[in-house]
């Protein structure tokens, strides 16, 4: 459906995406997430024609579309402002692309009653964009997509306008839609929990590169690299940096300065540096005397969050987060022993990269 | 000095008030009258006869010596008010004076001449507005031509000055092409080019296009503006580029962005730059004086201008004419004073 | 209530003409769209404007100075010859500089006087004047926009009638000599008087104008913060201390370029005053711009070259003024 490769921007001499490769297939849903600023909103209008593409090939059904004007490439674009045209009604922001295309009126009115209804918008056809809500204008600015009957549906942070409970419902409202439309969506965002609820699969960009394209328990559970294990999850993961001190048979221990030596799965150099990660989640505490089990943690206890079916307790030197399920006894100041499973602790590399784990 | 202290410092939202706030007022009324007066006055005058323009000391309404048919005399005779003597509080009408005694006759009954010292009358006056000075001016003057002719060239060259100035700022502002730097510096330049200075080149210009005594050769010059220029695009800098996408992205033609979109979006700049080109073209003066010099293709104020020379004895048609040509401004003005006034402000501001 | 109906028919006519007028061009538009692409487009936007500047105002410039360096009288430059910088030096010489009558060109020089002692005197007051006004207007009260409208209608009269409106006030018999007779004072013939004329010539020119500046003072004012001087009031800051260290730097930016506009305005004074005093009595109310014109248009022999000459050295004034502006237009854009 949707193919890029080696796609790369350049702004004079300033180079903002390099080497970006990957397909879309019909139907799927795909979201862009990266730190603000990676490059998300110059790849999607790369794609929808915006942005020349000033190194790679994109090809739409198969035919290269680098130099097929935005209009001709029969995409749709919601925008994060949304763009509506403010002297315009509700419907005639709708109607305006297909007057532009001499669509014939009666299907423009059958297009936008459609649509309209569809998105609850019928009783507001006849309100200017400043009469409405935030999630109302939202609606339009996708109403207004849907009525050209898009190949590919494209949005740029269509929710980072919103309050956060309107943001959840809208959620629900584009995962029906894409249901009820079997059309492929791409989506930019820079909110992981959206990232990980919609996507079919995720492409991770940072400083205008990929950094690993795959589905959303993929990412968070074989990151490729430090970088996307960092990005993914919440509350973030934990890493620990320290020095290779043996490696073999698929096991690695890792010397944490203040820690002692952690074990990991995985291969790597003695001596070179790497660092470990752990989620949260996968801390465990030890109960006092349970000791000599692997990978034991001592910390004093710098912070309790206690949120009722969750607690977040962060240790001190070393820094470590960790959930526990339910409620705990455990408090300010106090010196708990935690341990951090082998079979759930990733190894990264001195270059961030993760080590395959049999 | 305290006084004008008190009133420089003033500031709005006060509640209690002092005697600043009468100085103020008094400063204001005075310049109502400083403004207005003068317009009055020519609004009254305008209405008086050639006669009546010169008493002096002047009257304010249009007074004039009232005249009387009298049977059995040719025309009209003065109606004269006695003042003393024994026929005092009659009026009566002067057939003609002799030294110091005039000749009356009683309109009612004129058989009987009366003699009456000079110094015991008086003119009767009464209120009598000349309509004749403005049918006059459009039956014997060209009036309607002159008229038209301003009317044709401001509404021409508004429109005109709109549309292309309104498109170079949407490029200006909208689009990135090589060159377009250089292009707006260029514009601002010509900020320090007033028509003052290129008032010889230009006639040269003007002849040679052949547009001497046409109206257009009055349009052309001034319909490209730098200011116009510079006021949209700092507007349309304003419309967020996402719009222009988005139309964009509905297929869209940039032409039609650029009338469907734009344009509209700019409305409140163009009804700027629609109001100050309007005022200029109304009264422009030293161009047109220069580039037309057939009346029949004079504007408004040439024409007026050329009356003041002609008609400088004949005031009446003079104030009548000039009234003529400030009414459609006042008029409008009294319409739109907020709108003109609110424009005029949020431009100079930026 | 049946009046919206025509106005909305009216409106939808012309939105009709309009859209009518606009679709007309989007034939060839699209066309040059799929010529010139990305940005390049914009070269058609810009170009009916930039071309009316070219012919009207850049060519204009460089034959401004082909007249300026020619002789004769011949419209069309190839039929001039050439003079070198003879009209400069014709314009410029003088036996004594503090005295036009000792110089060739005795009217340039009364009109560079006159024209310098207008410009001090008309900006000076009317700038003071419009001030005091913006700061009278700005007071709450009834009537403000009754005021505002007053001292704002000048401005939109023409030139020609703002002078004959004056002549007429002014004359011999007119409404001012007539008060001035009721008062028991002498009457005048203002216009007709050097000194009264000049007076005059700067009265009516600062009545025509201060309108525009004062409504560019007011913006002003009104976008100084309310907040500020209720910070002043609780700090009980006296009335002149607080116009001295509140209003004036604040209103300072619009005070500037209404100096610098009213400056470039001043320089180039024409119309009203030729309308009222022809120039005279004399030389006393013949300005620069006034001398241009003459010597190009109104005289038996037009000389081209002399009134061109003399645009470019008023051309030097108001390019210094011009760039003072911008200057003081750019922190603020
Ligand atoms: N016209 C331009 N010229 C130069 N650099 C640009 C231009 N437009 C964008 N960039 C740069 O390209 C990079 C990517 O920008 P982009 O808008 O795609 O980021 P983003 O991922 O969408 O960020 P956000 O989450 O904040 O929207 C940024 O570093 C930005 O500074
Ligand atoms: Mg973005």
């Amino acid at each position: 459906m949707l193919r890029l490769l080696d796609v790369g921007k350049t702004y004079g001499t300033v180079s903002v995406m390099r080497d970006v490769s990957f397909d879309v297939a019909a139907g799927e849903f795909i979201v862009f997430v990266g730190p603000s600023g990676c490059g998300k909103s110059t790849l999607l209008r790369m794609i929808c024609g915006l942005e020349t593409v000033t190194a790679g090939r994109i090809e739409i059904d198969g035919k290269l579309a680098n130099d097929i004007p935005a209009a001709s490439r029969g995409l749709a674009l919601v925008f994060q402002s949304y763009a509506l045209y403010p002297h315009m009604t509700v419907r005639q922001n709708m109607a305006f692309g297909l007057e532009n295309l001499r669509t014939p009126k009666p299907e423009i009115e059958r297009r936008v009653a459609e649509a309209a209804r569809m998105l609850r918008l019928e009783n507001l056809l006849a309100r200017r964009p400043t009469q409405l809500s935030g999630g109302q204008r939202q609606r339009v600015a996708i109403g207004r997509a849907i009525v050209r009957e898009p190949r590919i549906f494209l949005f740029d942070e269509p929710l980072s306008n919103l309050d956060a409970e309107l943001r959840v419902e809208m959620r629900a409202e584009l995962a029906q839609l894409h249901r009820r439309l079997a059309t492929t969506m791409i989506y930019v965002t820079h909110d992981q929990v959206e990232a990980m609820t919609m996507a079919d699969r995720i492409v991770v960009l940072r400083a205008g590169a990929v950094e690993q394209v795959g589905a959303p328990l993929e990412l968070y559970n074989r990151p490729a690299n430090r970088f996307v294990a960092g990005f993914i999850g919440s509350p973030r993961m934990n890493f620990l940096d320290g020095h290779v001190t043996a490696s073999e048979a698929g096991w690695t221990t890792v010397e944490i300065a203040g820690v002692g030596p952690i074990r990991a799965r995985g291969t790597l150099r003695t001596g070179t540096q790497a660092s470990l990660g752990i989620r949260p989640e996968h801390v465990a505490t030890v109960p006092a005397g349970a000791e000599g089990t692997v990978n034991l943690v001592r910390g004093q206890v710098a912070s309790i969050e206690q949120l009722g079916s969750a607690s977040f307790v962060r240790l001190a030197d070393p820094a470590l987060n960790l959930q526990i399920p339910g409620q705990t006894d455990v408090r300010f100041g106090d010196e708990i022993v935690v341990s951090l499973p082998p079979e759930h602790v990733h190894l990264f590399d001195d270059q961030g990269a993760a080590q395959p784990r049999p | 000095m305290s006084g004008l202290v008190g009133m420089l410092t003033a500031r709005r939202g006060r509640l209690a008030r002092d005697w600043t706030d009468w100085a103020s007022l008094a400063y204001l009324l005075l310049g109502v009258l400083v403004m207005f007066l003068p317009v009055l006055w020519l609004f009254a005058s305008s209405l008086k006869s050639d006669q009546a323009l010169n008493a002096f000391p002047p009257t304010f309404l249009p007074w004039e010596p009232a005249q009387v048919a009298v049977p059995g005399q040719p025309g009209h005779l003065p109606l004269m008010q006695v003042t003393a003597g024994p026929l005092a509080g009659r009026r009566l009408a002067e057939l003609r004076h002799i030294g110091l005694m005039a000749q009356m006759l009683d309109p009612a009954r004129p058989g009987r001449v009366l003699p009456i010292p000079v110094r015991d009358l008086r003119p009767v006056l009464r209120l009598h507005a000349s309509w004749s000075n403005f049918t006059d001016l459009v039956r014997r003057f060209n009036f309607f031509g002159y008229f038209w002719n301003s009317v044709l060239i401001t509404t021409l060259a508004t429109l005109i000055t709109l549309l292309i100035n309104s498109m170079a700022a949407f490029a200006l502002s909208k689009y990135r092409f090589a060159g377009r730097d250089a292009v707006f510096a260029l514009m601002l330049a010509t900020l320090m080019v007033p028509p003052t200075i290129v008032l010889v080149p230009n006639f040269l210009i003007a002849a040679r296009l052949d547009l001497v005594n046409s109206i257009w050769g009055v349009i052309w010059p001034g319909v490209a503006t730098p200011t116009g220029v510079f006021l949209l695009r700092q507007y349309m800098l304003t419309i967020p580029d996402d719009l222009i996408e988005a139309a964009r992205m509905d297929n869209a033609s940039e032409w039609r962005i650029y009338w469907r979109i734009v344009l509209p979006l700019s409305a409140p700049a163009l009804a700027v730059l629609a109001i100050f080109s309007v005022m200029w073209r109304w009264n422009d003066f030293l161009w047109p004086m220069v580039v037309l010099n057939r009346s029949s293709v004079f504007t408004l104020p040439l024409a007026l201008f050329s009356f003041q020379g002609d008609l400088q004895t004949q005031w009446h048609y003079l104030l009548a004419m000039t009234v003529l040509t400030l009414l459609p401004v006042t008029v409008i003005f009294l319409f739109l004073q907020r709108s003109i006034t609110q424009g005029i402000a949020s431009a100079g501001v930026k | 209530m049946t009046a919206p109906a025509p106005g909305q028919a009216l409106r939808r006519a012309l939105g009709a003409a309009f859209g009518g007028a606009m679709n007309l061009l989007e034939a060839p538009m699209r066309l040059a769209q799929a010529k010139l692409r990305g940005g390049r487009i914009g070269w058609v936007f810009v170009v009916p404007n930039l071309s009316v500047f070219g012919l009207f105002t850049f060519l204009p410039i460089l034959i401004d100075l082909v007249y300026a360096a020619t002789g004769g009288n011949q419209l069309f430059p190839a039929q001039r010859p050439y003079v070198g910088t003879a009209n400069f030096r014709a314009l410029l010489a003088c036996r004594n500089y503090l005295d036009p009558n000792t110089c060739t060109r005795d009217l340039f020089w009364h009109g560079v006087y006159n024209t310098a002692e207008f410009v001090v005197l008309q900006v000076g007051f009317m700038v003071g004047l419009s001030l005091v006004t913006a700061l009278a207007l700005n007071r709450p009260g009834r009537g403000r926009g009754f005021f505002r409208a007053v001292f704002f209608y000048p401005v939109l009269l023409s030139p020609v009638v703002v002078a004959l409106i004056w002549k007429w006030v002014l004359q011999r018999y007119g409404v001012l000599n007539a008060l001035l007779s009721a008062l028991g004072l002498a009457p005048h013939d203002w216009l007709l008087n050097a000194t009264t004329a000049f007076f005059w010539s700067v009265f009516v020119s600062i009545w025509a104008h201060m309108g525009f500046y004062t409504l560019i003072l007011l913006a002003g004012l009104q976008a100084i913060p309310r907040d500020v001087y209720e910070a002043a009031a609780m700090d009980a800051t006296p009335p002149w201390r607080r116009f001295r260290r509140i209003t004036l730097p604040l209103l300072m930016p619009s005070l500037l370029v209404v100096l610098v506009l009213a400056l470039i305005r001043a320089v180039q004074i024409f119309d009203e005053v030729y309308v009222l005093t022809g120039g005279g009595p004399g030389t006393s109310t013949t300005f620069l711009v006034q001398f241009i014109y003459q010597t190009g248009f109104a005289q038996q022999v037009r000389e081209y070259g002399m009134a061109a000459a003399a645009s470019l050295l008023l051309a030097g004034v108001l390019m210094a003024l011009t760039v003072l502006q911008l200057r003081l237009a750019r922190p603020k854009s």
